[in-house]
C-alpha cells in the first residue's frame, strides 16, 4: 500500500440536500444525482442520505433503524425494546443486492411507541426517553445499534460510494419533503456502517465534511448529559451538541450556530449592534466546551427543515442554489446542477452564517 | 476548434480528450470534472457548464475561458497563461500562484491568492471584478490582486481579515475602503498616480474582456495595501 505523499490523496467528504419548502415530494435518489460529479471527495468506506417526511402513514411513530450483527442481537435487542416500546410494525429494511455494496448487517426497523407505564415511572417525557433508549442500546454492546430515531423520518447509510448506498437502499421508492447526502473519505477513524453519515438522534441528522479538532473537549462536556459517543467518528458529537443544545436548552437554530461556529471575540467586539454583541458574547460564555474548531460544513436535518452551516474561518466549501419552492445544498456548485440544471441562483455562505430552510406550512397542514 | 461533450466523462478521461485534441478546444455539458487543463502549456480551452475544482492547476500558458462560474482552488499553484470567469469564482483562487493572469468578472469566495508569490519576471496577476471573501490575500508573497467592488452596493468590497500574513506584493482595493480592518503588518494608503500605473494594463485588459469602459474604472480613487517592511512578522515565532 502506498502511503500519502506517495500517492496524492485528495480529500474531501461530499455533502448535499435538497428540501422542498412547500412540503412537495422529492424522490429519494436525487441527492445521489448530487454525489456523482462528487464522485472523488468520496473513497467508498461510507455513503448515506436522510429523508424527512418519508413515513407519512406511520408519522405518529418512532422508526428506529438498527444494525444488527447477526439474528442472536436482534431478538436480544428485540426483548428489550418491548419491555419500553408497543412495537407497531417491525419489518427488514428493503435492499437490493449489488456488487458494490457487500458485508451488510441485518438492517430492520421498528415503528414503536413509548409504554406510557415506563414513561410515567421514569419521569421523563416522551423524546428524552427515546434518547437514553437509543444511548442504551448503543453502549450495552448487544451486537445492535440504533442509528435512525426520529418520527417520519430515517437515515439511510453503508460502506460504499454514496450512488451505490442509494441504489442498495431503493431509495427511488421513498418520497420526501427534504433529504440529506453524504460520500465520506474517512481520514482519521475506521471505515464501518455505523461511522457512515448521516449521524442522527431523534429527528436531528447531520451529515459534515471536514474534522473537528476540538472533538475531545466537546464530547467530554456532551457525555455529562448522558449522551455517549460510540461510533468513532467525529461527527456522532455534533449531533448530540445540537439536541442539547435545540431540545434540551430551547436555543433557536440561530443561536446554536453561534454557539459551535462562534465568532471571535475580536469579531464580537466589533458588532455594532449592542443587544447582538452581548449575545453572542454570552451564548460563548456559557457553552464554551461546545465551540467547534477545525474544518466543517455540515447540513442539519430536523423536522420541518434544514440548517447548513460552515467553520468559521469556512475551511471547506459550501454551495446553496434555489429554483422555486427548492432549495439546494452541496459542496459544489456541479452538483447543485446536477439535481437542478436550470437553479435560478447561486451562493456561498459565509463562514459561521447558517442558512436556514423551513416548510413554509407543515406537512399535511397540521400545526 | 474541437468541441468535447463532458457531460459523461470523468476528470481523467476528459483531460485525456483535452490533450488529444489540439490547441483549441471547446468543451459543453461540463459537470464538475477537476484539473481542466492542468499544466497545459499552450492552446486555449473555452468551458461551457462548471469546472470542478482545480481548474488550471499549474496551468504554465495555456488559455482558459469559464462562460458560467467556477468552483475552488482555480489557478492552484499556476505558472503562466490565463484564466478568464465569466460569473463568480470559489475559495482559494490562485492558491500559491506563481505567474499568470486570473480574471474574474463577478465575485470571488475566501481566501482569494493565498500564497500568491512572485520571482523576478514572474507576477501574477488576480483581477476580482465584484467583491471578494474573508481573508483575501492571506500570507500573500508576491504578486497583484486587484478588486474592483462592481455592484457592491454599499456593502464592503472585501470580508474579514484581509492581508493576513501578508509579507510581500501589493494589494489594490477599489474605494477607500473605510471600516475594512487590516491587520497592523501592513500599510493601506490612497493609492498614487504612480501606484495606479502598476493596475492600468490588467484593469484595461479586464474592462476589454468584459466590455466595460477602463477609463471610468481607474476614475476612482483606489486604496493600496502592502507589508510594512521586507520582515514584518519579526520577533512573531523566533527571534530571526
Amino acid at each position: 500500500m502506498k502511503l500519502e505523499g506517495e500517492v496524492r490523496i485528495p480529500s474531501g467528504c461530499a455533502i448535499a440536500a435538497v428540501i422542498d419548502r412547500d412540503g412537495g415530494r422529492i424522490p429519494g435518489n436525487l441527492t445521489a444525482e448530487a454525489m456523482r460529479p462528487m464522485h472523488e471527495r468520496s473513497n467508498g468506506l461510507g455513503g448515506g442520505f436522510a429523508g424527512y417526511g418519508i413515513y407519512p402513514e406511520y408519522r405518529d411513530f418512532y422508526a428506529l433503524h438498527f444494525f444488527f450483527n447477526d439474528r442472536t442481537a436482534r431478538k436480544d435487542c428485540e426483548a428489550f425494546l418491548k419491555e419500553r416500546f408497543e412495537i407497531v410494525k417491525s419489518e427488514l429494511i428493503p435492499t437490493r443486492k449489488i456488487p458494490a455494496v457487500t458485508d451488510e448487517p441485518v438492517i430492520w426497523r421498528y415503528f414503536v411507541d413509548p409504554l406510557k407505564s415506563v414513561l410515567l415511572s421514569e419521569q421523563v417525557d416522551e423524546r428524552e426517553f427515546v434518547v437514553r433508549t437509543v444511548m442504551k442500546i448503543n453502549t450495552e454492546n448487544r451486537g445492535g445499534y440504533v442509528f435512525s430515531s426520529g418520527k417520519n423520518m430515517g437515515a439511510f447509510k453503508a460502506v460504499g460510494y454514496p450512488e451505490d448506498v442509494a441504489e442498495f437502499y431503493r431509495l427511488e421508492e421513498y418520497e420526501g419533503y427534504a433529504w440529506t447526502a453524504h460520500g465520506r473519505y474517512p481520514t482519521n477513524t475506521p471505515g464501518w456502517w455505523g461511522g457512515a453519515h448521516p449521524f442522527t438522534l431523534l429527528d436531528w441528522s447531520v451529515v459534515h465534511n471536514g474534522e473537528i479538532s476540538s472533538y475531545d473537549a466537546n464530547r467530554r462536556w456532551i457525555e455529562m448529559f448522558g449522551y455517549k459517543c460510540t461510533l468513532q467518528t467525529d461527527t456522532e458529537v455534533i449531533t448530540y451538541i445540537m439536541d442539547y443544545l435545540l431540545r434540551r436548552q430551547g436555543l433557536t437554530l440561530e443561536e446554536a450556530a453561534s454557539v459551535v461556529a462562534a465568532p471571535f471575540w475580536s469579531s464580537i467586539e466589533r458588532e455594532a449592534d449592542p443587544g447582538k454583541r452581548e449575545k453572542l458574547s454570552y451564548l460563548r460564555t456559557v457553552f464554551p466546551s461546545l465551540l467547534v474548531t477545525g474544518p466543517f460544513s455540515i447540513i442539519l436535518g430536523f423536522d420541518g427543515g434544514l440548517m447548513a452551516l460552515n467553520d468559521r474561518l469556512k475551511l471547506r466549501s459550501m454551495v446553496v442554489g434555489e429554483k422555486g419552492t427548492r432549495v439546494y445544498i452541496a459542496s459544489e456548485e456541479a452538483a447543485i446542477r446536477a439535481m437542478e440544471p436550470e437553479i435560478e441562483t447561486v451562493f456561498a455562505p459565509a463562514g459561521g452564517e447558517p442558512v436556514i430552510v423551513t416548510l413554509n406550512r407543515k406537512e399535511g397542514g397540521e400545526e | 476548434m474541437t468541441t468535447l461533450y463532458a457531460k459523461e466523462l470523468d476528470h481523467r478521461a476528459l483531460n485525456e480528450a483535452i490533450r488529444q485534441a489540439g490547441d483549441s478546444v471547446r468543451i459543453t455539458g461540463c459537470a464538475g470534472q477537476r484539473f481542466i487543463g492542468a499544466g497545459m502549456s499552450g492552446g486555449s480551452i473555452e468551458i461551457v457548464g462548471i469546472p470542478g475544482n482545480a481548474l488550471g492547476a499549474y496551468l504554465n500558458g495555456a488559455q482558459i475561458t469559464v462562460n458560467g462560474n467556477a468552483q475552488d482552488a482555480v489557478g492552484d499553484t499556476m505558472n503562466g497563461g490565463r484564466i478568464v470567469v465569466r460569473g463568480s469564482i470559489g475559495d482559494a483562487a490562485g492558491y500559491a500562484m506563481r505567474g499568470g493572469e486570473i480574471y474574474v468578472r463577478d465575485n470571488a469566495g475566501y481566501r482569494a491568492g493565498i500564497h500568491m508569490k512572485e520571482y523576478r519576471d514572474k507576477v501574477p496577476v488576480i483581477v476580482i471584478g465584484g467583491c471578494a471573501g474573508s481573508f483575501l490575500g492571506e500570507y500573500q508573497a508576491g504578486g497583484m490582486i486587484v478588486v474592483l467592488g462592481l455592484g457592491a452596493d454599499g456593502r464592503g468590497i472585501v470580508g474579514d481579515f484581509p492581508c493576513t500574513g501578508m509579507h510581500g506584493g501589493r494589494m489594490f482595493l477599489r474605494g477607500d475602503c473605510r471600516g475594512i480592518v487590516f491587520p497592523p503588518q501592513v500599510t493601506a494608503r490612497e493609492a498614487s498616480e504612480q501606484d495606479l500605473e502598476a493596475i492600468r494594463g490588467p484593469v484595461g485588459e479586464f474592462a476589454a474582456l468584459f466590455g466595460l469602459d477602463a477609463a471610468g474604472l481607474l476614475a476612482s480613487p483606489y486604496t493600496v495595501v502592502t507589508p510594512d517592511s521586507a520582515n514584518p512578522y519579526r520577533r512573531m515565532y523566533v527571534e530571526n
